[in-house]
């Protein structure tokens, strides 16, 4: 019998967060990486405005917290693939296994 | 609706109820809406080309449009060997669908409304902006070099439209100070010298950019570079035929209505009609009062739809490069503008003065749209004598 | 009998967990970004669910209409060759599901044990700031005298996403430099195609 209350937003946000960690861990791709971290902040987000709602007193922060998490998300994500506009233009590939140019 | 249902109905299946009947109304509005507007567009289309339109099937050829949907429903699916599947039949259904909620939170009169959400206009213009992928996964997986360029094109020019459109759309959001489409509408009451586009001269001229790129980002015509057949076919859709291609273009005609009923919430009154002292309720009864109120809606949405398909066979389609200037170097700037000297107005001007200026505003748009209508609407000789031509051409001094 | 809540919540839960499950699954970058968009719209529907309905929205506009797009730009411009799908071998596989299996245990002992949760009668639509109260907060004017106002995180997370913004159009900029492609199936598309016809009719 599945009450809704607060464990189950935890549970479900952590779901999400460690189907982000799989997506990072698994992904060759420079993108998959970045849609893993996605996933992560939406895991976060999900947890801040489940606890807004089943704490009162939190609910203004809740919501602040969540849009500030979203907005630094976009900025992330933009500045990511910025980098890897640039490293396509230079490698050709995004595939991370190439970005060995400091390596040794 | 919901406390009818509840009475019948255990709790979960008294909101679904409503919800699915909602939802059924709503799609055969968008239907049924996306049938005239085709037939209304192929007329205008060869009005404005000295030609008739459609005349056959039907009287003033009305059927054409379920004519063309017959067609289109037994169409053969086909798909190129080279578009990936999944993506190929997951993207009409995105892009319809995005249209299709934007409906959840556009009032028809001030009682019969979907969900009369607080935030109901800036859900309408999340929900459409979410219509991008639609277009972007169309473009990508139908395996077509053209495809993904008009895909990648149209995806870029919706989605920097979208910022001078929310511009404009805080403009009057400043002015009425809430968001929900209802009660901006609720505030336009009276006189059609209250209706917000009178209130001062940016809100004005917030209107006409609103407008236009509203048109822009439902990638109708002069913006339509996806459909822009000779350059790319036709774009992101060229490989869509049947049933599918359908579904992009009701898409299309939905987010038409959708635009242009937030502007008439927004900016043109809503549902008032401009002339009457009272509430239409108070008069013919709360039922006919609120189909009246729709029935006025919806017209004065069609209207902004007939200009938007005015502009499309008058204007010639711009290219990507003038499309994307116009929208970052122009209409940005500009919208950034209004809404300044909007809230300017609104913080400096005393309110006798601002009365002044709304009924000088009213007034000469007034006379403004009379005198069009006199201009336009000109009796011209209708049959041409031996050996001249009728009409318009009758004006011409010399037939070359 | 499970109440109407009960089977949205499982409804919405389902999709987005399924969802985010399929993106770790797919190993091409478009599908996983079509599963991705599942996710963030399953979420949305959530923050719906929970009523938190300004949240909602913006999470579609900036995450989907916003985020999103971005992403799904950056992989089809930097799409690899028809021969280059390769992921992580199995031993990365088995890494990264124990890895992700731990977490998520780890992250559920933690929230089961520390604070309950409090009854779910919490009547969610009557006290849930709206839109109002947000934007007062944002501008440093709290409602209450003892809630902080939240003015300089605002002006922070504004100036932080306009210096991003300029790096990130300064580091995407076209670069003129001669083409050395190493396979002939990669497209490069430029950002702005020169038309030098003239106007297209």
């Amino acid at each position: 019998m599945i009450v809704v209350d607060l464990s189950a937003f935890l549970v479900l946000s952590a779901f999400l967060f460690s189907c982000g960690i799989a997506c990072i861990a698994t992904k060759r791709n420079a993108i998959g990486i970045l849609i893993g971290v996605e996933l992560v902040l939406n895991a976060a987000n999900l947890n801040f405005v489940a606890a807004a709602r089943y704490l009162p007193s939190f609910r203004l922060e809740g919501q602040i917290f969540a849009i500030m998490v979203i907005v630094m998300a976009a900025a992330e994500a933009a500045v990511a693939l910025a980098i890897f506009l640039n490293f396509y233009h230079t490698h050709t590939t995004i595939d991370v296994e190439s970005a060995s140019d400091l390596q040794g | 609706m919901a406390e009818w249902f509840s009475s019948w109905l255990p709790n979960g299946l008294a909101i679904l109820g409503p919800a699915f009947v909602s939802a059924v109304l709503v799609v055969s509005f968008i239907g049924g809406s996306a049938l005239l507007l085709i037939w209304a567009e192929r007329k205008v289309a060869g009005r404005m080309q000295d030609r008739l339109g459609p005349t056959r099937v039907g009287p003033v050829g009305l059927l054409q449009s379920i004519a063309d949907g017959i067609k289109l429903i037994t169409k053969e699916d086909v798909a190129p060997a080279a578009a990936d599947r999944f993506l190929f039949r997951f993207a009409p259904y995105v892009a319809f669908c995005a249209t299709f909620c934007a409906f959840i939170a556009l009032p028809f009169a001030p009682e019969i409304v979907p969900w009369d959400l607080s935030i109901g206009v800036f859900f309408v213009l999340a929900v459409m902006a979410t219509e991008v992928f639609g277009v972007l996964l169309a473009g990508y997986s139908s395996g077509n070099k053209w495809s993904m360029f008009g895909g990648i094109r149209e995806a870029a020019q919706v989605v920097s439209y979208e910022v001078p459109r929310s511009l404009c759309v805080i403009v009057p959001v400043a002015i009425a100070g809430t968001l929900s489409p209802t009660e901006m509408a609720e505030q336009q009451a009276g006189f059609f010298w209250n209706w917000r586009i009178f209130h001062d001269p940016f809100t004005f001229l917030a209107f006409f950019v609103f407008f236009i790129t509203a048109t822009a980002s439902c990638k109708r015509a002069p913006f339509d570079l996806a459909e822009a057949e000779s350059e790319l076919v036709a774009g992101f859709h060229t490989e869509y035929s049947g049933i599918r291609w359908s579904y992009f273009f009701m898409a299309e005609y939905g987010s038409m209505y959708a635009v242009s009923a937030l502007a008439c919430l927004l900016y043109l009154g809503g549902w008032h009609p401009g002339f009457l002292p009272m509430d239409l309720r108070d008069l013919v009864g709360a039922w006919l009062g609120n189909i009246g109120y729709g029935c006025i809606l919806v017209g004065k949405s069609y209207c902004l739809i007939f200009v938007m398909m005015w502009m499309r066979w008058s204007l010639p389609r711009l290219r990507i490069d003038q499309v994307m200037t116009s929208c970052l170097k122009y209409f940005l700037p500009i919208s950034c503008g209004l809404l300044f000297g909007a809230c300017m107005w609104l913080l400096t001007v005393p309110s006798h003065w601002a009365a002044v200026v709304r009924l000088i505003l009213a007034a000469a748009s007034l006379i403004g749209m009379v005198v069009m209508g006199v201009m336009l609407l000109r009796p011209l000789p209708a049959e041409g004598q031996h050996g001249q031509l009728a009409g318009v051409w009758s004006r011409q001094e010399t037939v070359s | 009998m499970m109440s109407f809540e009960t089977v949205m919540f499982v409804i919405l839960a389902t999709l987005t967990g399924g969802s985010s499950v399929a993106v770790v699954l797919s190993r091409q970058m478009v599908r996983a970004a079509v599963w991705l968009l599942i996710t963030l719209i399953g979420v949305s529907g959530l923050y719906f669910y929970l009523g938190a309905e300004f949240l909602g929205a913006t999470q579609l506009i900036v995450y989907v209409g916003g985020t999103l797009v971005l992403v799904v730009f950056g992989v089809m411009l930097t799409e690899p060759g028809k021969t280059e799908r390769v992921t992580v071998g199995p031993t990365g596989w088995c890494l990264a599901g124990f890895l992700s299996a731990s977490m998520f245990f780890l992250l559920v002992l933690v929230m089961l044990n520390s604070g309950k949760s409090s009854s779910p009668a919490v009547d969610k639509a009557t006290e849930w700031p709206g839109v109002g109260p947000i934007g007062l907060a944002f501008l440093g004017l709290p409602q209450s005298p003892n809630q902080p106002g939240y003015l300089l995180p605002f002006e922070l997370i504004s100036v932080h996403l306009l210096v991003v913004l300029i790096g990130a159009a300064y580091l995407a900029r076209a670069k003129r430099k001669p083409a050395s492609e190493a396979g002939g199936t990669v497209v490069r598309v430029e950002p702005v195609p020169d038309a030098g016809e003239g106007e297209s009719l």
